[in-house]
């Protein structure tokens, strides 16, 4: 199954309208060959749709799809010849796991003893090779992901789709499959193409992550570059935790400072001036008791009391309530917490210059999305 | 008495009624024709040995197994396009299409058995109309014969054909067939590879169905078949209404609950019967 290395896929200005609903508003999109690109957003965001017009089932309003250069936009799903993983994984019922394997095979007509070889050979790479003659109802979720995972493999195809492969998993075999999926991914080097709305599975599997929003793509960047450098709003707060805070923009030497009634908040990046917004990662904020501990040697320090924690095995999440800055939220390692949290405490916040970025509203990179 | 068994007994009490109601109405009779099937007009199974021996009793048989096989099949042919656009069409669309196929069960077979005499008959619209049109230039002798019976009995049976195998259809997980297009089978690939395989069930619940209800069709062939072409049903109504041989009608009578009742037990190896008949699963 390592024949030639994966294809590149295009969309140009892909568009989808239901009447006055629009599903996808001009999304363009590179896939690279043999990258991992995932597809993030909430419901309604248009994720599927665009998945379902890359696997041609439904047909583009507007704008083109383009396979190594060659448009594919019309074509009917039987003639892309890509591999898709169903939501639910829509296994075939009467027929035994080799069965459901040899389908596309079956359909294009193969000789036998080479079906034979191949659906062995893919029932090996999801190591499934002792339950080829079951039913798919007489599986687990995990195997049946994998016996979807076996199908759509099996006949090389140039694109692998994934359609919320993990969802309907529980927590700890989702972890394990992810883990199996992106060895899976590394070792066949075709392109993947993800849907999901789970952000720490499309942060772990993604080489690029596509974040989606109202049918607009917000932003498209490997999952460091999106979560450290959020361009908006949604983006910062859909892809992790984030504090926001809003002020006046003003020039800083090192970069740009945000002020908030008597606050002076300096950050990294630079801002129009005028009205700006900051995110602020919880997990980036020290927190120190405001007496008997040293001075905070932090670009920024603000004083608060703790209105509210949480114990997460991993750390706490504290809310902390500031005189200027309003309510923020801190995450702070449990093992040896340099505090232990209590409601009503007060403590010093800090975090240095680079830990804050700029971010746009959100009304400002969807100017035809709903009225924000 | 354990509670529980009191319980029970409590419940039995409420169907005993119905249950005596049937017996003395339903079961009683059935049984008293099956005691003169081997009692008149002598005792002994005089009856049953012209199931072998007399060549009208063997026509009417074969008949009516001809026409029930040649009705199933067109039914089911029928009943599985009408199915089929109907699991495909919108929900809206789908309570209009069903009200399509269950209006014409709401009209009386004797009416829609005369309204096709009318229209098949010499000088009926559908001859009148193919001489007007010079299709032909004899009228077509499309009623009182097999042909006639068999289209007033797949009009009647059609919507019993497309019940149970909807219920099949409604059952198939759409996705399964976006399933099969996505893998690289055609239109005509997925449907015969995926949809037809697990529409089937319901294809052979119909055929039983739509078999068992032929078998022992009255009025439309009696009407259509205008006496010329016996039916078991009313070939029983002649032994022994017109001709008074109780023995010889009470036999073809037990002949037909036991064809009835083999086929069942044959296809209920085959078929989940109980969901069929609304058991649920």
């Amino acid at each position: 199954m390592s024949g030639p290395a994966g294809h590149a896929l295009s969309l140009q200005g892909v568009a989808k309208r239901y009447g006055d609903f629009t599903a996808v508003q001009g999304a363009t999109l590179e896939v690279a060959s043999g990258e991992f690109l995932t597809l993030l957003g909430p419901s309604g965001s248009g994720k599927t749709t665009i998945l379902m017009m890359i696997a041609g089932f439904v047909e583009p309003s507007a704008g083109r799809i383009l396979l190594d250069g060659r448009d594919i936009t019309a074509l009917p799903p039987e003639r892309r010849d890509f591999g898709m993983v169903f939501q639910g994984y829509a296994l075939f019922p009467h027929m035994t796991v080799a069965e459901n394997v040899a389908f596309p095979l079956r359909v294009r007509r193969m000789a036998r003893a080479e079906r034979d070889a191949k659906v062995r050979a893919a029932l090996d790479l999801v190591q499934l090779d002792r339950f080829a003659d079951r039913r798919p109802s007489q599986l687990s979720g995990g195997q049946q992901q994998r016996v979807a995972l076996a199908r759509a493999l099996v006949f090389d195809p140039a694109l692998l789709l994934l359609d919320e492969p993990l969802s309907a998993l529980d927590k700890k075999l989702r972890a394990e499959l992810q883990e199996e999926l992106k060895a899976l991914h590394r070792r066949i080097g075709r392109s993947f193409i993800n849907v999901t709305h789970d952000q720490e599975e499309a942060l772990s599997l993604s080489d690029r992550i596509a974040i989606l929003n109202h049918g607009h793509v917000m932003q498209v960047g490997s999952p460091e570059a999106l979560y450290e450098r959020p361009a908006t709003r949604f983006v910062a707060d859909f892809l992790g935790k984030s504090n926001f805070i809003e002020g006046e923009a003003e020039p800083d030497a090192g970069g740009m400072a945000l002020r908030r009634g008597r606050a002076r908040v300096v950050a990294r990046g630079t801002a129009p001036a005028g009205r700006a917004l900051l995110s602020l990662r919880p997990e980036k904020i020290v927190l120190l008791p405001a007496e008997g501990a040293p001075a905070l040697a932090e670009d920024n320090v603000v004083e608060g009391r703790i209105a509210a924690w949480s114990y997460l095995g991993t750390g706490f999440a504290v809310t902390v309530e500031t005189p200027d800055l309003g309510a923020i939220r801190v995450h702070l390692p449990a093992w040896r917490s340099p505090v232990a949290p209590a409601e009503g405490l007060a403590v010093r916040l800090g975090w240095s210059r680079d830990a804050a970025v700029v971010v746009a509203e959100d009304a400002a990179m969807a100017p035809q999305g709903h009225a924000a | 008495m354990s509670p529980k068994g009191r319980h029970a007994a409590g419940w039995w009490a409420l169907i005993l009624p119905a249950f005596l109601l049937m017996t003395a109405f339903y079961v009683a009779p059935i049984l008293q024709v099956l005691a003169i099937s081997v009692t008149e007009p002598s005792p002994g199974l005089g009856n049953y040995e012209r199931l072998f021996t007399s060549e009208s009793v063997q026509r009417v048989i074969g008949t009516t197994l001809r026409i029930g096989v040649v009705t199933t099949a067109v039914a089911l042919l029928l009943g599985y396009v009408l199915a089929y656009r109907i699991a495909l069409a919108g929900p809206r669309a789908q309570r209009w299409w069903l009200l399509a196929v269950l209006v014409p069960l709401w009209i009386s077979v004797l009416v829609r058995a005369f309204a096709w005499v009318t229209l098949l008959r010499r000088q009926g619209l559908v001859n009148e109309g193919l001489l007007a049109a010079g299709v032909i230039d004899q009228p077509l002798s499309l009623v009182w014969n097999e042909f006639g019976i068999i289209i007033g009995m797949v009009h009647y049976m059609v919507p019993y054909a497309v019940l149970p195998m909807l219920s099949a259809m409604r059952e198939i997980d759409p996705r399964v067939l976006a399933a099969a297009r996505g893998l690289g089978a055609s239109r005509t690939g997925a449907f015969l590879r995926v949809f037809l395989p697990l529409s089937l069930p319901g294809v052979i619940a119909a055929g039983v169905l739509v078999f068992i209800f032929s078998l022992g069709f009255y009025i439309t062939p009696a009407i259509l078949g205008g006496g010329k072409t016996l039916m078991v049903a009313e070939w029983i109504k002649l032994q022994i209404l017109d001709l008074i041989r109780w023995g010889l009608g009470a036999m073809m009578a037990t002949v037909l609950v036991v064809a009835i009742l083999a086929t069942l037990a044959v296809f209920s190896r085959l078929v989940n019967l109980r969901r069929l008949f609304g058991a649920g699963g």
